[in-house]
């Protein structure tokens, strides 16, 4: 008990009060803004580390990161454009609400779920830390590369166009990952002789410009849609409690998922949103209902994403593996305020420990109020016309796209991507599932190849570790299930024709 | 006409100031180096390791010379675009960078005309030597064993990792087996996407070795999951005190290491160069910088312009003949 004592007076700390406070709001402006993303809004705070005390420099990464997660879903919801990899699987979604009339009810779910999602994840890293971390050690390329097959099949899941389209966008994806020198050989790809493409492209200007950039082209080519009906933006919260009762499979099971990703290194807050929203309408009773505007599919993946960050710690405070890209920078300053990541961090330095999560629940729970007020002030924007807003979102891309590496290549990438989604989206190709494969296609490959060379080209191994068996059969059954159905919806057919 | 009177007067007084500021500017070049904000280019992302060395420099630079020192972080490329942002800036040291181990790699893969001699070498501020990291339950207990168990197991049927394909810590393991005797690839490389996924695969049961830096697999072997064998340094390393270097244990006197040193573009200025070299002393053996270091498990190197220039000469060529031998250098 006198731990936990000693972590409230850690936390109950002016300094570090303040910290969470600030960097809250930075967090929801940050992950608000198209362009920047969570790991961005926690990469730039490491310098401002260097002044603040130990645990006051954590808990801004803790509350920047989870505040920035759950605003990327804002510009998402009210102009198509996903503020962060991790809500662009259900853009199309929250938007569709928007267009209905229920942009509050859109918004108030990402909140509400963002929320208690993330309190679950940190229960989890507060009760179940070392078997989750034994899980995260049981994990090798295979199991990785079942995992990352299994992601990828979310694209045709996801998609609301013909699966082909899907297909061909992920796989076209695929092909932008191809592009540099971070492949299992080592040897430049689709380089063309050119510096710049030697890094490859990353994620993130790619997302950027397919969502935002071709919006804005959108923008310019069509008319102006109606206007929403002018009115009070209605209360943020009002039926959430009633939706958190009436799904609450879809919650739990979101929560689970997203634990369970989280904690795996390498797989992140994206990995999971895609693999919960697809899942959820795979399990729905509705599925059709998919895509219109319907709620499910966002609760069940905005519980899982938040939820994904909080177990991303687990790896990472136990061994010093990041689970994602947010926890790779925190270790760092883990290291340098002397938090060193390890076991002994939960022996020697438990008050410290119990601080961090007292810091998780803090964060979770203020960001209710402040996403309020964020949504609120963001929703002004639905009544701004549209030859203002366009502008800024450029200035913004572009903006954001130099800030993360000061190259102007990145900037490019944005302005081709945009061209590029423009085209997809004209023709009906889905511009998520491209980035799906931008995103996973460097994991597909590398644990396809890497295992190989382990396995001295046996693929044998991918189908005999206890964990990848089981693995490769749900990959193997979502994949044949579309064909049996088919086949069985004929057999049926023909046999009524038969009798009848 | 008094509208021209004042026009004169305004042309007039513009002109003065002009020629006052003008006047300025040439004192205050004459004055101290340097006079205004500094730029360190940092050729990796913000929130890694080289990334927080770079601004913890940058914070000690700039108590000790009295003027902002920026961080930038230019990114893409492998690190090929910050290092050539480096080298291509102006020489009035108002651009310095932070160079990685990679610029005496990058050459000799075809990826960049850029040499350590490409520019004007300030001073070496960090090494961390690879260790030798085995399975926390592995049956070799000593580098020994595993050297022997490595010599009478078939080609290739061992696997390492740690980094990339052509990664430093792949020429790490390349140049320790071939100062055994053996052929560069007697143990398989599997290249990952740094040291931690290859210390958690570890773990996982899907390598043998990892020959990733000490500090970089810290956590993990505190946790009991891995064992470090020994380290391919000269010293010991103060925070595992236990772990032998490679000549203690079994007599090969094989040493390597990723460092990271300051440079600026070359033909600096002769009395800039020294007045940095000399701070960036002051920098390395200041109590802040240290204290950093440590906590982040970063091993502390200095050498001066010219020590560092023979340093990074004679990495250079050891990974030139490294690379050959893996086959990783073009021509």
């Amino acid at each position: 008990m006198n731990v936990y004592v000693e972590a409230f007076a850690l936390v109950m700390q002016k300094d570090v009060l303040l910290a969470i406070l600030l960097s809250a709001i930075y967090g929801l402006v940050v992950g608000s803004l198209p362009g920047l993303s969570a790991t961005m809004a926690t990469a730039l705070l490491v310098p401002v580390t260097f002044y603040l005390s130990p645990i006051a420099a954590v808990a801004t990464i803790i509350t920047a990161s989870a505040m920035a997660i759950f605003s990327g879903d804002i510009p998402g919801a009210l102009l198509r454009i996903p503020g962060t990899p991790a809500s662009a699987a259900y853009t199309d979604e929250a938007y569709a609400m928007t267009r209905k009339g229920q942009p509050e009810l859109a918004l108030g779910i990402g909140l509400w779920f963002s929320a208690l999602g993330g309190i679950a994840g940190t229960l989890s890293l507060m009760l179940l830390a070392p078997p989750l971390a034994e899980i995260a050690l049981s994990f090798s390329t295979y199991e990785y590369f079942w995992l990352a097959f299994l992601g990828l099949m979310c694209a045709t899941l996801v998609a609301r166009s013909s699966p082909v389209k899907a297909i061909v966008s992920m796989l076209l994806g695929l092909l932008v990952a191809c592009v540099g020198i971070e492949n299992p050989a080592g040897t430049p790809r689709f380089t063309f002789g050119s510096t710049d493409l030697l890094g490859g492209i990353e994620p993130i200007p790619a997302l950027v410009g397919v969502f935002a950039v071709s919006e804005v082209m959108r923008a310019m080519m069509t008319a102006e849609p109606p206007k929403l009906p002018h009115r009070r933006f209605g209360s943020i919260l009002r039926g959430q409690l009633e939706l958190t009762k009436k799904y609450v499979a879809p919650q739990v099971r979101g929560n689970i998922v997203g634990i369970i990703i989280g904690v795996l290194p390498g797989a992140g807050a994206d990995m999971a949103a895609w693999v919960s929203y697809s899942m959820s309408k795979r399990f729905s009773k509705t599925p059709e209902k998919f895509g219109t505007g319907h709620p499910e599919g966002l609760i069940e993946a905005g519980a899982s994403n938040n939820a994904s960050l909080a177990s991303g710690w687990v790896p990472s405070l136990l061994f010093g593996i990041p689970g994602d890209t947010i926890t790779a920078i925190a270790i760092g300053v883990l290291y340098m305020k002397g938090l060193n990541p390890g076991p002994t961090l939960f022996t020697e330095r438990a008050s410290s420990m119990y601080a961090l999560y007292i810091i998780f629940i803090l964060a979770n729970i203020i960001m209710i109020p402040l996403g309020i007020i964020m949504i609120r002030i963001a929703s002004k924007v639905l009544r701004a016309p549209r030859s203002a807003i366009m502008p800024v979102i450029v200035l913004l891309c572009a903006v954001g796209s130099f800030a993360i590496g000061n190259n102007l290549f990145a900037v490019l990438t944005v302005a081709a991507f945009g061209v590029f989604g423009f085209v997809m989206e004209r023709n009906g190709y889905p511009v998520a599932a491209m980035v799906l494969g931008i995103v996973m296609g460097t994991m597909v490959e590398q644990s396809f190849v890497t295992s190989l060379i382990k396995s001295d080209g046996s693929i044998w191994p991918f189908f005999s570790r206890p964990i990848a068996s089981i693995l490769a059969a749900m990959t193997i059954a979502a994949l044949l299930w579309p064909v049996f159905a088919s086949l069985l919806g004929w057999w049926r057919r023909s046999q009524a024709q038969a009798s009848g | 006409m008094t509208t021209w009177t004042r026009r004169q007067t305004l042309a007039a007084g513009g002109a003065a100031g002009a020629a006052a500021t003008l006047g300025l500017k040439t004192a205050a070049a004459q004055g101290a180096y340097p006079n205004r904000p500094v730029t360190i280019i940092c050729p990796w992302g913000a929130g890694g390791g080289t990334d927080a060395t770079a601004r913890i420099i940058a914070a000690v630079m700039e108590k000790e010379l009295k003027q902002p020192f920026n961080v930038v972080n230019r990114t893409g490329g492998s690190g090929v675009v910050g290092h050539s942002a480096i080298a291509t800036a102006a020489p009035d040291g108002y651009t310095l960078g932070l160079m990685t181990v990679e610029i005496s790699m990058m050459h000799w893969q075809g990826l960049t005309e850029l040499k350590p001699d490409s520019y004007t070498p300030l001073a070496l501020m960090n090494e961390d030597p690879p260790g030798v990291q085995v399975k926390g339950d592995s049956p070799y207990k000593t580098v020994k064993e595993l050297a022997d168990a490595i010599k009478a197991t078939p080609h290739g049927k061992l696997k390492a990792s740690g980094t990339g394909q052509g990664g430093i810590w792949h020429l790490a393991l390349v140049g320790w087996l071939t100062a055994m005797g053996l052929k560069p690839d007697h143990v398989a490389w599997v290249p990952s996407n740094g040291a931690a996924p290859a210390m958690q695969d570890l773990a996982a049961g899907g390598l043998d070795i990892v020959t990733c830096s000490v500090p970089e697999a810290r956590a993990i072997i505190e946790a009991g999951k891995a064992r470090s064998l020994a380290v391919m340094a000269a010293e010991r390393n103060p925070v595992f005190k236990d772990v032998p270097t490679l000549k203690e244990a079994m007599g090969i006197d094989y040493t390597t290491g990723a460092w990271r040193g300051m440079s600026g573009p070359k033909g600096l200025p002769k009395e800039i160069a020294s007045q940095l070299t000399a701070a960036f002393k002051k920098v390395n053996e200041s109590a802040e910088f240290r204290e950093f270091m440590a906590n982040r498990g970063f091993g502390v190197k200095w050498a001066d312009a010219d020590g560092f220039a023979k340093f990074m000469d004679e990495g250079n060529k050891a990974m030139g003949v490294a690379m050959k031998a893996a086959g990783l250098a073009k021509g």
